[in-house]
């Protein structure tokens, strides 16, 4: 905040821009913010509220009318009936986000301790997936992974899997589907963390006799800590929420929670059984964006989008 | 290989050899060769889209099929004839063109405000930066979901108008974040000498604080634009009678998808391609 202050009168030069108007320069950041903190108000925070008040209504989805109970029990209720489903997107985030974190991490690593001056064009190669449309993606991810597809059809003729060896349609299917979608989220944010590591720490390492193991795990790695979750964040919680990943690639042994939201939503059309499981799901993510804004401020967000 | 001598830790300080040489082959092989196979796997489901935009299809049925049945351009020729592909098609960039302008303006308002003011003299600026952290970082499928229940509370028609309310919603936060980024090493002596000068706020505003902060706007326009063009999640509950681009290849994967779509992916995919890699020569060019 210092800096700010001194940001606006350098060199001790008074402001000289007085002739504004003590009102318009009092409003000014609040008419500055007012139309988007307006739209965020009416599109963001009060459909959250909305959908908070739908939870403790009960809904008959035949005529479509809901009326308040005011009984947080839909709650419990809907967690009990879907926890299998809660703890399949769970695991299918976590192993996900593991995936990627390990996959990602020596690639971040070469770009940005060696990366030089094609730096660029690797980030952008990371990146690529992005110019595919994310349903495609996943789309293609079927073709690839199917059994007549001409993938798996090469991988059997080449006696790499066994004749009655399939993918689709089982949370591996899914597992792979989310980790592909989601690499970049990973990628990007610890080549971020590592690219801002000040060498000169590095060299006192080596100056002081670590080995290069040694500056590895005891130097980069707490370094990158950071961007291992800022990558957490942008990996994990939207593949928890992920529900295309699943209904393209899974089958019905690997129903995730975001496929069962949508279908309340838009399908039995039950809105207060479908906002009581957003409402968890949303208190579920708020806990691992509570824990990175605790770890690293929410204001560091920006340094990795 | 001057990538290495240039990186290279101990360049700088003619001090100490690192006393283990042996694993400098990982810089020079192995993490290079993982590299590209990691490349590879992020670029082999792009070339197998373009792969099956070329199969047949069988039984005079426009579908894609998994099994490959022989080389067709019938599909490119044809890339106008899937129903409803190039309207939706269409429908996404409006949307995208739409809701890139809006977040924009109103995502670099917020985010002069964010930097030119210190909390005693914003109040609220704390809860803004938390809601926008929050919005930034909340599951699709929560704020899809509370969006459906909205509309349907209040009975609005679902369609183009609450795409365009949901997508403006959802790029704010990324345009503010990002301008704001930029912003921080903004230097406020040239607006001085721009009032000293004699200009009024609307002038110095367009003159000197525009042209200053457009890299920053328009990193912030892109990546709405990247956002809004891709959207699925958010789009499927609040799109109702009009479909964007993802949700209608999402609808068709239950009924059969239209080879066209992988027409569609792969020309999208060169166009961006043929973009970023041109602004990428440009860039280098500049400096």
């Amino acid at each position: 905040m210092d800096q700010l202050v001194h940001a606006d009168h350098p060199g001790g030069v008074e402001r000289t821009h007085h002739r504004r108007g003590s009102w318009g320069k009092r409003l000014a950041p609040y008419l500055l913010s007012l139309p988007a903190v307006v739209w965020l108000l009416l599109l963001f925070l009060v459909p959250l509220a909305i959908m908070l008040s739908l939870s403790l209504k009960t809904c008959n989805p035949a005529s479509g009318t809901c009326y308040m109970t005011w009984s947080w029990g839909e709650l419990p209720h809907q967690v009990n009936l879907y926890r299998t489903q809660f703890i399949t997107s769970l695991e299918y985030a976590a192993a996900a986000t593991i995936v990627d974190l390990v996959v990602s991490f020596p690639i971040a690593y070469w770009i940005a301790f060696h990366g030089g001056r094609k730096k660029n064009f690797f980030l952008m190669m990371l990146l690529v997936p992005f110019f595919v449309s994310f349903v495609i993606r996943t789309l293609v991810w079927e073709f690839i992974l199917s059994n007549n597809g001409f993938f798996m059809t090469f991988l059997r003729h080449a006696h790499l899997i066994s004749a009655n060896f399939h993918v689709l349609g089982t949370g591996y299917a899914v597992i792979a589907g989310l980790s592909y979608n989601y690499l970049p989220f990973t990628a990007l944010p610890l080549y971020v963390a590592l690219e801002r590591i000040d060498r000169r720490v590095l060299e006192a390492a080596y100056d002081l006799y670590a080995s290069r193991r040694e500056a590895f795990q005891r130097v980069i790695v707490p370094l990158a800590i950071p961007g291992i979750f800022a990558a957490f964040l942008l990996t994990f919680i939207p593949a928890f929420g992920d529900y295309v990943n699943q209904q393209i690639l899974g089958g019905t042994s690997s129903t995730m929670i975001g496929t069962v939201i949508q279908n309340t939503f838009l399908v039995t059309g039950d809105y207060a059984a479908g906002s009581s499981l957003s409402v968890v799901l949303l208190v579920i993510s708020l806990l691992g964006i509570w824990l990175y804004a605790r770890v690293l401020g929410s204001r560091s967000i920006e340094e990795y989008l | 290989m001057s990538v290495l001598t240039e990186s290279a830790p101990t360049a700088a300080a003619p001090t100490v050899v690192p006393p283990e040489r042996r694993p400098r082959h990982w810089g020079r092989f192995v993490l290079p060769t993982y590299s590209w196979l990691v490349i590879a796997y992020l670029v082999f489901p792009i070339a197998v889209m373009f792969v099956y935009s070329f199969n047949r299809s069988v039984g005079g049925v426009p579908q894609v099929s998994f099994s490959w049945n022989g080389f067709t351009t019938l599909w490119y020729r044809e890339w106008n004839s899937a129903p409803g592909l190039s309207a939706s098609f269409w429908l996404s960039i409006r949307l995208a063109v739409i809701a890139t302008i809006v977040s924009a303006i109103l995502g670099t308002l917020l985010a002069i405000a964010l930097v030119r003011y210190r909390p005693k003299q914003f109040h609220g600026k704390g809860v803004i930066e938390q809601i926008l952290f929050i919005n930034i970082a909340a599951p699709e499928i929560v704020m899809g979901a509370s969006l459906l229940g909205l509309f349907v509370t209040f009975n609005i028609g679902r369609g183009f108008l609450t795409l365009v309310l949901a997508h403006v919603m959802f790029c704010i936060a990324y345009v503010t974040v990002t301008v704001r980024a930029r912003l921080a090493g903004f230097d406020r002596s040239l607006e001085e000498a721009s009032y000293d000068l004699g200009a009024g706020p609307l002038t110095t505003f367009r003159r000197i604080t525009l042209p200053m902060i457009m890299p920053g706007v328009l990193a912030g326009a892109l990546m709405a634009f990247a956002l809004s063009i891709d959207d699925f999640i958010t789009s499927n509950f609040v799109s109702g009678t009009s479909t964007p681009f993802p949700v209608l290849i999402y609808a068709s994967t239950r009924v059969g998808i239209p080879p066209q779509v992988f027409v569609f992916g792969t020309v999208i995919f060169s166009v961006g391609i043929l973009l970023a890699l041109s602004s990428l020569v440009i860039g280098r060019k500049g400096t």
